[in-house]
């Protein structure tokens, strides 16, 4: 089986509201997957993740994740990043009903 | 019920005052997050999928009517108007703000509650029969004993890093209904040959991934030495249980690989030495605690209303058949609010039906509620003679769902709706089975069923005890979900069989109901329950019914 190319983003959760974020181009967090850059080179990947994980006042536990390329920006790979960028199944609460 | 004295007040104030400080520093950047973590988690706070999680301890799941309102007013003023009832007798907010939770637990102080201890690797909330007090068929209230052992066990200095949490049942009825032998340690109240009062001690009980039904390891225990004796396990396991390897640290592996003898020799050993150290202060402070524990001043009346009531009225008729159990006064009974209706979230509440529930218990209920482990709300003592009243409230709170025990009174854990740990969906799989069973109208032919569902193989959702259980799983970046048999979480209790490959979210309730459908072809008479027909025809027909394409090709 041939290895998948390197496709990550940097997510985590905003300290204060535990909302899931996302780490951009510009080194600032937003909470829309469609901004989060989208690392091709896993240097470039860990490096933005050393320095994602510095915010230590702003968010809490910082990952690298799969995720491939969309129309709209970065789109998740597994269905848990999947539920991370809507929310819950059961209420129309979380980035659902925020982002509409 | 328990009141706080001066010295638990002070303690809770002072814990939330603590708190209140660790969240500042993180929040100044003093904490790091791996820094916070344990104490975050020392008073319930997890961080979730979507956000924080606070977990609140409702202590052997006895609340009054205060409480059950100030859990309302916390839902709507620092979360999203609802609350998730869990299987630890807990409730859990899914939306609080960092910077909030110590207002939070300031808010639940102020009615004598808190979420010390409802996670981390310490003895957590103690769960009892939700019928305590109230049962038919109980030797003795197990909520004094309850009572005691929280606060025996809150900050206990000893068990503040323990090599994995440890969690504690107490059941007063002969009738098991607080799953005592899947716990660290269960404690069933028994009489011995002389009518004496005392506890049969059963340890290494446990649910998750390595699913062990407790032995036992004493089977009398007078009721003074408990303490010390309880305390002679938790000290042997602390010792001895593994650090090494989380999945090996709870003390059913302990018990599993040491031998029952092995840790009854070194617990013998140990309670000979703490024995004397117990000066009998502990017995003082119970009696105090049993005085609190007093039975319901009952009222005496005519219960002839009910019966007319039943007979006019068919709905009311059915939601006492399947909602209610027999109080120890005949003139009373226990009611069940099921908090599952089809098709909603089992377990949740939102704070209007909670403040209705809170209405209910003041009026009709000696001003007593109870959380089931089952994820559902009891008023533990209603004459017979109010009962319409309550049905017809309940019924104006949309709180009248007559399934208690049915196929749609499932247990299910939050699953990767919420849960961090997760590894598929609970939620919308119970959802699904209610909706499906309800528009086939077959619950009530179906009888008594328990499905428990868990989102991952922690099974906070008991699917190993489940007369079926499910179990999600993520099978290659796809939900699956593992069916089991045959689980049983009473004194008969068993660890359900797996039947085979899993499902897709797609294929498990079709699968489901393969299985109800086998049961009913097989059942001898609508007498015969499902956990009975299982165990009377085993496992095959619901094989051959799960996958025919196997059996087809087998016999080719």
């Amino acid at each position: 089986m041939s290895k998948k190319p390197f496709s990550q983003i940097v997510t985590a959760n905003a300290l204060i509201e535990g909302d899931v974020i996302y780490f951009t181009a510009q080194s600032t967090w937003s909470r829309d997957i469609a901004d989060a850059e989208l690392f091709t080179d896993p240097d470039r990947a860990n490096a933005q993740l050393a320095l994602a994980n510095s915010d230590q006042s702003v968010v809490a536990g910082v990952y690298l994740v799969d995720a491939t390329a969309g129309e709209d920006g970065p789109e998740p790979v597994h269905f848990r990043e999947d539920f991370r960028m809507t929310g819950p199944s059961n209420y129309h609460h979380g980035k659902q009903a925020e982002l509409s | 019920m328990y009141t706080y004295n001066d010295f638990d007040e002070a303690f809770v104030r002072n814990r939330v005052e603590e708190f209140r400080g660790q969240v500042e520093r993180r929040i100044d950047g003093s904490l790091t997050e791996d820094e916070f973590k344990p104490f975050r988690l020392m008073n319930g706070l997890y961080l979730q999928l979507h956000a924080y999680m606070l977990r609140v301890a409702i202590p052997y799941g006895t609340l009054d009517s205060a409480k059950m309102r100030q859990l309302a007013l916390i839902a709507d003023k620092w979360d999203k108007g609802y609350g998730h009832f869990t299987t630890r007798q807990n409730i859990q907010y899914n939306w609080p703000k960092l910077t909030d939770v110590p207002d939070m637990l300031n808010a639940l102080a102020d009615v004598g509650m808190h979420a010390i201890q409802t996670s981390g690797n310490t003895i957590r909330n103690v769960t009892a029969d939700h019928f305590a007090g109230a049962a038919a068929d109980e030797i003795e209230d197990p909520r004094p004993v309850a009572e005691l052992l929280r606060q025996w066990s809150t900050d206990h200095p000893e068990f503040q890093f323990l090599p994995r949490k440890f969690k504690i049942a107490v059941t007063g009825s002969e009738n098991d209904r607080a799953v005592t032998k899947a716990h660290d340690i269960g404690l069933r109240t028994v009489r011995n040959a002389d009518g004496e009062v005392g506890y049969e001690v059963i340890v290494g009980g446990g649910l998750g991934r390595t699913p062990m039904i407790g032995k036992v390891l004493k089977e009398f225990l007078p009721k003074a030495d408990l303490l010390p004796y309880i305390e002679a396990v938790v000290s042997v396991w602390n010792i001895l249980g593994r650090r090494d390897n989380k999945y090996k640290s709870r003390i059913k592996i302990t018990v599993h690989e040491n031998g029952i003898d092995k840790i009854k020799e070194l617990v013998e050993a140990r309670f000979a030495e703490i024995r004397p150290q117990f000066s009998g202060v502990d017995q003082k402070m119970l009696k105090a605690i049993v005085a609190e524990f007093a039975e319901p001043d009952y009222k005496t009346g005519s219960v002839d209303g009910y019966e007319a009531a039943r007979l006019a009225n068919p709905a009311f008729r059915s939601w006492t058949d399947t909602n209610l159990a027999e109080h120890r006064n005949s003139e009373y009974a226990i009611v069940s609010i099921s908090i599952k209706k089809h098709g909603e979230t089992p377990g949740d509440a939102s704070s209007d039906q909670m403040r209705a529930m809170a209405d209910l218990g003041e009026k009709y209920s000696h001003d007593e509620l109870r959380i089931s482990h089952e994820q559902n709300v009891i008023l533990p003592h209603v004459h017979k003679s109010d009962l319409l009243a309550v049905y017809e409230a309940l019924r104006a709170a949309d709180l009248a769902t007559a399934n208690i025990g049915l196929i749609s009174d499932i247990i299910a854990c939050p699953g990767m709706d919420y849960c961090a740990l997760a590894t598929a969906r609970s939620i919308p799989i119970a959802q699904e089975i209610a909706t499906r069973f309800d528009e086939l109208k077959l619950e009530h032919e179906i009888g008594q069923l328990k499905i428990k569902i868990s989102g991952c193989i922690n099974a906070c959702g008991h699917h190993h005890v489940g007369h079926i259980g499910i179990l999600g799983l993520d099978r290659a970046g796809v939900e699956n979900y593992q069916i089991t048999l045959g689980g049983d979480h009473t004194e008969t209790a068993e660890v359900g069989q797996r039947a085979g490959p899993g499902f897709s979210a797609d294929a498990v309730i079709p699968a489901i109901e393969r299985i109800v459908e086998t049961y009913l072809e097989q059942r001898l008479s609508a007498d015969e329950p499902f956990i009975d027909t299982y165990r009377r025809v085993g496992m095959d027909p619901f094989k051959t019914a799960l996958y025919p394409e196997t059996k087809a090709k087998s016999a080719a």
